[in-house]
């Protein structure tokens, strides 16, 4: 589980010191049960805006970015409607909440996504196996997150 | 697209959910847990719990309420009232807030809210105000001046500067009471609300007045983000679920499936 307050740089700082990202990276990668929440979904890309020159756990290349519409409100801080595409098992739609200034443009290959629109289309969550990635908190969604979270656990309980 | 938010707030004394009048009168209205589990039930999209004790012992209760309404809650919580420090806000979000409002302290100290968004996040760091119309002639653009010390202490500081300057500090969000509205049930300050919301582009919540779906609809069109109330919840003059059905029949946006 890699829950995430706080900032990109100073997270993966945290886990190159404590020896983990090679750990995550293959975790992840080969799709075993883990599970990150916003910042910890953030920390597997391989950079981000928020930390120019800090190197993430770098499971897809692409980089995280600051919300590019200036019309809406940042941080982005509130109920947002998720859509899951055709292959997501765990991701359901509906309204989930949302704290956060940066967010991934577009999903990487090999990974099924949700998504969700703040001025502009971001990723709201992705899935492969039983990793699961959320830009919003389930733990502050209500029913509707505490039932992805179960199903996440069951998906987790099969594949270990 | 982001919903309105609709926001119960409880404002709690030694541990009790208390309502007022212009921050004095105060009158027991449950225990905090009961009422948020009830409200997170209703549909309140988030709570805010703005701790109004009056002495040192009140105030320690603060993060022991915190964990009781943590434990029955799966909403975002924010939690106000005797931040001073840094510290209190760390305690207090340990304790199971989302996000921590500061007020007077952060008038007296600008740099704390920057210390609270450095540490822990610009999400955390909501600043809050208490805002007040400065008595102008009628034809004169309206002024709002903050207040502090529960409306004691009138600052001389225009509100519109001081917002700007807390967003630039680190404020990731504005939870805006009106000084001259709060508790009279006559509606929010929509000119302050506007104001406000033209001002800066962290989200703003509107507090003050509201007795009415239609008042919320009003600070809603004005500019805010989010509209929280308390007495008419407290009240039961209407459940979060009935404000909610109102306002998405208005048009607004609202997560009436939970």
């Amino acid at each position: 589980m890699l829950p995430g307050v706080g900032a990109f740089g100073a997270a993966a700082a945290e886990l190159s010191a404590k020896g983990l990202l090679d750990a995550l990276r293959e975790r992840a990668t080969a799709g075993r049960p883990m599970m990150g929440i916003c910042l910890g979904m953030q920390l597997l890309a391989e950079h981000s805006e928020e930390s120019p020159g800090v190197r993430g756990i770098g499971v897809f290349p692409t980089a995280i970015q600051r919300f590019r519409d200036e019309t809406v409100r940042i941080p982005q801080l509130g109920w947002n409607h998720i859509e899951p595409e055709p292959g997501c098992r765990l991701l359901r739609a509906g309204h989930v909440y949302f704290a956060n200034s940066y967010r991934l443009a577009r999903a990487p290959d090999g990974w099924h996504a949700a998504r969700s629109t703040h001025g502009e289309p971001f990723v709201a969550a992705l899935e492969r196996g039983a990793v699961l990635l959320c830009q919003f908190h389930p733990e502050l969604s209500g029913a509707f997150g505490r039932e992805l979270l179960s199903r996440w656990l069951d998906a987790s309980a099969r594949a270990c | 697209m982001l919903t309105h938010r609709i926001i119960p707030c409880l404002d709690v004394r030694d541990g009790r959910v208390v309502k007022g009048v212009r921050f004095s009168g105060l009158r027991d209205a449950g225990d905090p847990a009961e009422r948020a589990a009830a409200y997170e039930a209703q549909g309140a999209d988030e709570l805010v719990m703005l701790d109004v004790s009056a002495t040192p012992e009140g105030r320690a209760t603060a993060v022991v309420t915190v964990e009781k309404i943590r434990a029955v809650l799966g909403i975002p919580l924010t939690v106000g009232g005797g931040v001073r420090r840094a510290e209190n806000a760390g305690a207090l979000l340990e304790a199971g807030a989302d996000k921590v409002s500061v007020n007077t302290a952060a008038v007296e100290n600008p740099a704390l809210l920057s210390e609270i968004a450095e540490r822990y996040g610009r999400q955390c760091a909501v600043l809050a105000l208490d805002a007040a119309r400065v008595p102008g002639s009628p034809d004169e653009a309206p002024r709002w001046e903050v207040v502090t010390q529960s409306g004691k202490h009138r600052t001389g500081l225009d509100a519109i500067v001081w917002v700007r300057e807390a967003q630039a500090r680190g404020a990731g969000e504005i939870l805006l009471t009106s000084w001259d509205k709060d508790g009279t049930r006559s509606g929010y300050d929509t000119a302050l609300l506007a104001a406000v919301s033209a001002a800066v582009h962290i989200p703003v919540i509107a507090s003050g007045g509201a007795a009415t779906a239609e008042h919320l609809a009003l600070a809603l069109r004005a500019g805010a983000d989010a509209v929280l109330a308390a007495s008419i919840f407290h009240d039961g003059d209407f459940t979060v679920a009935q404000v909610k059905n109102a306002l998405v029949a208005l048009g607004f946006k609202g997560r009436i499936r939970l």
